[in-house]
């Protein structure tokens, strides 16, 4: 008797803990992701030798979401961090964790947080995991909202450099109206939507320098305005910058400022957007003597069309912050169906331009004082010449089952100032032709197989480079991929070396496991503004994705 | 004490096992092509299933998907009443393109800009496309990461089980 009571009792009391427990499991998501690479020894192409000879990258995500709160950590693990990415990132730890309670009118979080005013030119905290860049703010933030409207947002704390903190606090405010919702009688149904803000960040590091007067606080302001009417949208910002020495811009005591529009008009099948820039010392860091990607408060994306085929982004842009002006326009149509163009199932055209150019300034003779300029601005007008991207996509389904993307592009990219950071002309700048066409065949309702053909031509830097690559998807769930890059134009003929890769993926709901065999080549990587180049190697690497 | 220490673990792992998709969608803020801020408890459909397809300007088979899946969403739309949302996860470098892209595509989805990728890391998403079924209840009940030519034939059978009451396929 005493144990049937005892059972009762036990399963009594486990369905309602069980339900407690079932609710808090519910609760519980995150995501886990594992790089690995195995390097071999390969010092034809360049491919520095690894001695540990595995490398790995890894984190697990882990949040609790509750109602109105939220809680949670990423955990992260290089054993040492492969190649490619800051050395700096080494062994393990948990550099995020939050706390945060959201209501319609209040959300505060304690801990680590991502944020970014208007367009970040002032403000960008944010993650990209792919490229290991993490800036992530510990510390404390509150945004209200007073009335409808009225988003206020204010924060202080330490930024994040690899496992530790910046020595910088960074605090910051901001206030964003939207105009139509606070008149709400006046506004509300008016065609035409403004949304306007303003914000201000200020830094805090003691100095050490024993001969430069370096400030100690430094404050950035902006302000920003969005107007959409019907298909047109104008988005405008504009920031300042007091004095702010640091290593990035050889300790200059210059003010900076930046200045951002873009303008867009679209209605159905047609749209045509132009954006320009000008940026002059607004580097913004939380630790003044930072270099790579580490501590960077602001963000400055670069105007340029984002391309993902391999030739068209064998040399890359980042925005200089030291000084650019920098403009894009593209035009996008589709034709319909029917069409003479458009065919039975239509066709899009998209043409794209960027060009950037340095500022107009001249270097000044040392001053013999503590304060320092370096150089002053002459004029508006461009400087040297530091990239330019001219390019043409088509997009066009021949039948039911094939459609394929051609891409033209002709490129111009200044290597001394974009790689090296150099005034000095080292190198020739390169041009480049780039031709891209990829095709998808779906012989099956649910299989396809695409074959990608690109070509680059160039006399400059390793010279001309051809790919071909076969990606097969007999099911959804599995892929088969073979690629070779072929650097048939380097002018030094025993480096006309072939890269082969493949690689195989499975897929299931939210799980993803690839793995490649081969070579990769030397390429320039950019992020946060800053490109480098990254080694080539040879080896085989796993990927390991997943979410709950 | 340990049988009762035994139980509740298996019927916590047991939970675990059966459900561990689930949960509603987490509630956070991110904005319309106007520029306006939504929160994501606004996302309804009238008790019927919503799609969130996570994508990006630069991302070719997140626009694959959305193109594809625009072919036959008149018909999904007849037979289940399924809505779908395209949350874009582009940044201030390309969110400009985020309006020029949907016009031009004409794509008739209800579109949001996570540019802070807010929403993105409370849905566990590592990289895009990543697609979520939702069922009239407001919970996840399913996800897929990557698009392949055709994954849109499986979406759409899920959509079909979910409003019939079925188990979903994976």
């Amino acid at each position: 008797m005493k144990k049937f009571l005892c059972c009762i009792g036990v399963l009594f009391y486990s369905t309602s803990v069980f339900s407690q427990i079932k609710d808090i499991v519910e609760s519980i998501h995150g995501n886990f992701q594992i790089d690995a690479q195995y390097y071999n020894k390969d010092t034809s192409i360049g491919a520095p030798i690894v001695p540990q000879k595995v490398l790995s990258n890894g984190f697990g995500n882990i949040n609790y979401i509750r109602g109105n709160f939220s809680a949670g950590l990423r955990y992260e693990s290089y054993n040492p961090v492969m190649q490619g990415f800051d050395p700096r990132y080494q062994g393990s730890g948990i550099p995020y964790r939050y706390a945060r309670y959201k209501t319609q009118k209040l959300d505060i979080t304690a801990g680590n947080f991502y944020d970014q005013f208007g367009s970040g030119m002032i403000l960008r905290v944010y993650e990209e995991r792919g490229l290991l860049y993490d800036n992530t703010i510990d510390g404390f933030r509150a945004i209200y909202n007073p009335i409808r409207g009225i988003t206020i947002k204010g924060l202080i704390g330490h930024q994040r450099t690899f496992f530790s903190l910046s020595p910088g606090v960074v605090r910051a405010g901001d206030i964003d109206i939207n105009i139509n919702e606070l008149f709400d009688s006046l506004w509300v149904n008016k065609k035409t939507k403004v949304t306007i803000g303003g914000s201000f960040v200020s830094k805090y590091q003691a100095s050490q320098s024993p001969t430069l007067n370096e400030p100690e606080n430094v404050g950035c302001g902006g302000g920003r305005v969005t107007i959409t009417r019907g298909g047109f949208n104008i988005y405008g910002e504009y920031a300042y910058k007091i004095n702010d020495p640091s290593y990035v811009n050889k300790y200059s005591f210059k003010d900076g400022q930046g200045a951002y529009l873009t303008t867009s008009y679209a209605v159905n099948g047609f749209s045509i957007m132009l954006a320009g820039k000008y940026v002059d010392n607004m580097g913004f860091r939380s630790d003044r003597d930072q270099t790579l990607n580490a501590a960077m408060i602001n963000y400055m994306p670069a105007l340029t069309k984002y391309h993902t085929y391999l030739m068209a982004t064998f040399y890359p842009y980042a925005t200089q912050p030291n000084g650019e002006m920098a403009a894009q326009g593209e035009v996008q149509y589709k034709f319909k169906k029917g069409t003479p163009l458009g065919g039975k199932y239509g066709m899009e055209i998209a043409g794209n331009a960027s060009v950037a150019y340095g500022i107009d300034s001249v270097n000044i003779a040392p001053q013999n004082d503590s304060r320092q300029y370096h150089y002053v601005v002459k004029s508006f007008d461009p400087g040297q010449k530091y990239f330019h991207d001219f390019n043409i996509e088509i997009n066009k389904k021949f039948t039911k089952k094939v459609k394929g993307t051609f891409l033209y592009s002709n490129q111009f990219y200044n290597k001394n100032i974009i790689v090296e950071n150099s005034a000095i002309k080292e190198y020739a700048d390169i041009k480049t032709n780039i031709f891209v066409a990829d095709i998808t065949y779906k012989y099956k309702p649910t299989s396809s197989i695409r074959f990608e053909g690109e070509a680059m031509l160039t006399q400059q830097d390793k010279g001309s480079w051809a790919v071909g690559m076969v990606e097969w998807w007999p099911k959804s769930n599995f892929y088969l991929a073979v690629l070779d890059q072929w650097n048939y134009g380097n002018a030094d003929e025993s480096k006309r070396f072939h890269y082969y890769l493949v690689n195989i993926g499975f897929i299931r709901d939210a799980m993803r496991i690839s793995l490649s065999y081969g070579k990769q080549r030397q390429g320039i990587f950019c992020v946060g503004g800053v490109c480098r180049t990254v080694p080539a190697s040879d080896g085989i690497s796993l990927t390991v994705s997943t979410s709950f | 004490m340990k049988k009762v220490i035994v139980s509740i673990l298996a019927i916590a792992i047991c939970s675990m096992a059966f459900k561990f998709d689930g949960g509603k969608i987490p509630v956070v803020t991110i904005k319309n092509l106007d520029g306006s801020k939504v929160s994501t408890s606004t996302f309804t459909n009238n008790g019927k299933p919503i799609i969130i397809s996570f994508w990006a300007t630069w991302c070719k088979p997140c626009k694959k998907e959305l193109d594809n899946i625009m072919d036959d969403y008149a018909d999904w739309q007849k037979e289940t009443g399924v809505k779908i949302i395209a949350v874009s996860i582009d940044d201030a470098r390309t969110m400009p393109k985020v309006i020029t892209d949907v016009k031009t595509k004409g794509w008739p989805y209800e579109v949001y800009i996570d540019d802070n990728q807010d929403f993105k890391r409370a849905m566990n998403v590592n990289v895009v496309p990543h697609t979520f079924i939702i069922d009239g209840k407001g919970e996840i009940v399913w996800s897929h990461n990557s698009y392949a030519e055709g994954d849109e034939v499986y979406l759409y059978e899920n959509i079909k089980h979910l409003i019939k009451g079925e188990k979903l396929e994976h």
